[in-house]
């Protein structure tokens, strides 16, 4: 390092210091938000710098002269050496996705500190070491993915659980997704009508990429901007409208209804019809959006109006039930550290990775990046009053449904609103009622419009621009609910294909539709579920995510460890067994909560005895208004409950899995790790 | 305009399509017209179509939460 190096990075630290001290010390008076993204930058920039070229020349010994699967395996197609800036904007767009958005929002409630402090920690020393390993891993391996990398290092057993895991994450993510947009879009005929003018515009934009100008993708991605805007602003005057208004006007049931059929016919629809060309959209603008925020926060520096901690700390608070370890730990999944990427860094990206030397900027980088992102989710979430916060995220069992009584509920739990502020607030984004509206999309929109309508346009434009968030938000989740549902079909066809072997057989028909309507029924089941629970499902099925996310970055980290360990690199092992372990301290210990705490509001279990004990003396307990309800309910406790079990088998196995195969690794003297070797000529 | 601007501009137009699973096309024949030598190349519309299901009919699901 030269001196110059030197004084500059020992400034950067500085910054990065004196940042991290006003926003974790400052108290009495608002923090502005530039303070945190400035730490979060420098806390970045640090990593990057640093710790990432550690792990890069240290731990995995990266060579820029060896061959990449893209060099040897060229087929201008899968396998394309691709320029570093290009490849990680590929990598950022498909790990980039609604997950760093709601979970910051979520974990709001107990103040900014908490959650900037985890998802900085969170990603520099799990996340984005988690996605740079496995990128490197499957980098070496032709590109495989991680079901096979795992089957390759830990065996088939070993591979077999993890894919089954992972099909139940993705139901979970489904699920989950799903019912964001439901309560983002229900009783908004405004938000609605928009959602649904994508639908007829990505049939056209498709005809058009199909027929009409073949792969023009430009020029169809400006055409179908413009109409999303004219959809927007069209979709005021049909919320207003005497007929229109209450067609668009559905409750949470009818949506989701619709959701499970949309899932169902989506997916077997042919790709360039909707799935692709709602792709391009979702997908521009939701770089656009990431941007134009970054842009809007530097400029409006807002002040964070939430308290750094709130008393909800102890884990009574509305949102979300459990106390800060483990419960923060799986909130912020993605953002901090998301196993999901582990399946997008064994995916495309490492056919497409020019030189070894570019691992570090695309793996560990893009997740910096993404980490970022869920900052800006968590500033955008704080700087708004928090009265309206938790009026926003509070389900509809403790608010009451009229503004009086939730401002009253809200002001009870000593955020002081009236029942004026939260009518206006609905008023100034174009909505009835902004009471309940959880799941994190909403409020994110309102944090949005706030910055946004600072930016460009003022109050009068506040409504366009909560309108266009939810339209952002909604449509890379249609569309994530779209492509995992196809994806959902595959793992089931591999897995049924186990045990019945025409059944893997991709192009067919028949287990194809079964196939689908299986995984459509698995994650519409938990839809439905989240969508009659009274206490809003966001509740219920979040923790289930966050568990099932941070479960398979365990697994991805323990299959890390291995590798490092029959690498013989065992005494660099620390890098990966330190995240590894923390991920299933928290994961272990949030399932265990899940399944036996004895505070109904927490543990599954004690929830379905308690009503359950209730059934049994003929009593119907509140929310439930039948004992056919009361059924249903109990019902569902036990399956979220053989859920959590399946997901603690999982991470226990392969834990178990992981150590039995490092300690075969100590006792032999020479590596054994099944690498492509460096000197292999390339395959044609 | 000068040309840094248009090479910026067109790693802009590279980048964007690769977010959505496209290569670059100039790339696919020139590895065509060096390896393969004989076998006629896909044309451009094909080239896409076939990008197109790979990124969305296959395996893989391709992108995240």
């Amino acid at each position: 390092m030269t001196l110059r190096e030197k004084i500059g990075w020992g400034a950067m630290s500085l910054l990065g210091a004196c940042a991290l001290a006003v926003v974790a010390f400052q108290r009495g008076e608002q923090v502005n938000a530039l303070w945190i993204v400035a730490a979060s930058v420098s806390v970045n920039l640090i990593a990057y710098r640093f710790y990432a070229r550690y792990i890069a020349r240290n731990v995995m010994q990266l060579d820029a002269a060896r061959p990449t699967p893209a060099i040897r395996r060229a087929d201008g197609l899968d396998y394309v050496a691709t320029d570093r800036n290009v490849l990680f904007g590929h990598h950022f767009a498909a790990i980039a996705g609604a997950g760093p958005l709601v979970g910051p929002v979520l974990a709001a409630q107990m103040g900014y500190l908490p959650g900037t402090l985890w998802i900085l920690a969170g990603v520099v020393l799990a996340g984005a070491v988690q996605d740079f390993m496995i990128l490197f891993i499957s980098m070496r391996r032709d590109g495989r993915s991680l079901g096979e990398l795992i089957r390759m290092e830990m065996g088939a057993v070993a591979g077999t659980i993890a894919l089954i895991g992972a099909f139940a994450i993705m139901v979970i993510i489904l699920a989950v997704l799903a019912l964001i947009v439901v309560r983002a879009l229900a009783g908004s005929p405004w938000g609605l009508f928009t959602v649904a003018a994508t639908i007829p515009l990505a049939f056209a934009m498709g005809i058009y990429t199909r027929w009409i100008r073949p792969g023009r993708i430009g020029e169809v991605s400006i055409l179908g901007v413009i109409g999303l805007l004219l959809a927007i602003v069209y979709g005021g005057q049909v919320a207003e409208s005497a007929i229109w208004g209450p067609f668009f006007t559905l409750t949470p049931v009818q949506l989701c209804i619709l959701m499970v059929g949309y899932g169902a016919v989506a997916s077997v629809l042919p790709v360039w019809l909707l799935l692709a060309p709602r792709d391009y959209l979702s997908t521009f603008l939701k770089i656009g959006a990431i941007v134009a925020l970054a842009i809007g926060i530097a400029v409006v520096a807002p002040p964070l109006r939430m308290p750094a901690l709130t008393k909800f700390i102890d884990g009574s608070g509305p949102v979300w039930s459990g106390g800060l370890f483990p419960f923060l730990f799986i909130t912020i999944a993605c953002g901090a550290v998301s196993g999901f990427h582990a399946l997008i860094a064994s995916g495309t990206t490492p056919k497409l990775i020019a030189s070894e030397g570019d691992a570090p900027f695309i793996g560990y980088g893009a997740m910096l990046m993404e980490s970022f992102v869920a900052i800006m989710a968590l500033v955008g979430a704080t700087i708004l009053d928090p009265g309206i916060y938790f009026a926003m995220n509070s389900p509809a069992a403790v608010l009451g449904t009229d503004a009086a009584s939730a401002a009253a509920a809200v002001t009870s739990m000593g955020f002081a609103i009236t029942p004026e502020a939260l009518a206006q607030a609905a008023r100034d984004v174009g909505e009835t009622t902004i009471i309940s509206r959880t799941g994190g999309a909403p409020t994110l929109a309102v944090a949005m419009a706030e910055i946004f309508s600072n930016l460009i346009g003022g109050q009068a434009m506040k409504a366009f621009w909560y309108h266009f968030a939810i339209l952002f938000e909604a449509l890379f989740i249609l569309t994530a609910v779209d492509a995992g549902t196809r994806a959902g079909r595959f793992m089931l066809q591999d897995l049924i294909g186990l045990v019945v072997p025409s059944f893997r057989n991709a192009s067919a028909i028949g287990p194809g539709i079964i196939a689908t309507a299986l995984c459509v029924t698995a994650w519409g089941f938990f839809l439905y579920q989240g969508v009659t629970d009274p206490l809003g499902g966001v509740n219920t099925l979040w923790p289930l995510f966050g568990i099932s996310n941070q479960m398979l970055a365990a697994v991805a980290l323990i299959l890390a460890t291995v590798v490092l360990f029959r690498m013989k690199r065992q005494r660099y092992a620390w890098v990966t067994i330190l995240p590894a372990a923390w991920l299933c301290l928290c994961t272990i210990t949030a399932g265990l909560l899940k399944l036996f705490s004895s505070d109904p509001k927490v543990g599954f279990l004690a929830h379905a005895s308690k009503f359950a004990d209730a059934a049994a003396r003929g009593e119907v307990l509140a929310p439930a208004k039948t004992m056919a309800e009361m059924q249903r309910i109990i019902f569902n406790d036990r399956i979220d409950a053989a859920l959590i079990a399946l997901f603690l088998g999982v991470v226990v196995s392969i834990l178990a899995f992981g150590i039995r195969t490092c300690r075969a690794a100590l006792k032999v003297d020479h590596p054994t790790v099944s690498e492509i070797p460096p000197a292999m000529v390339p395959a044609e | 305009m000068t040309r840094s601007f248009r090479t910026v501009l067109a790693r802009a137009r590279e980048t964007a399509l690769m977010m959505v699973g496209q290569p670059s096309y100039a790339a696919y024949l020139e590895h065509m017209a060096q390896h393969h030598e004989g076998h006629p190349p896909m044309d451009a519309a094909a080239f896409f179509r076939d990008r197109e299901q790979a990124r969305y009919g296959g395996k893989g699901g391709g992108r995240c939460c």
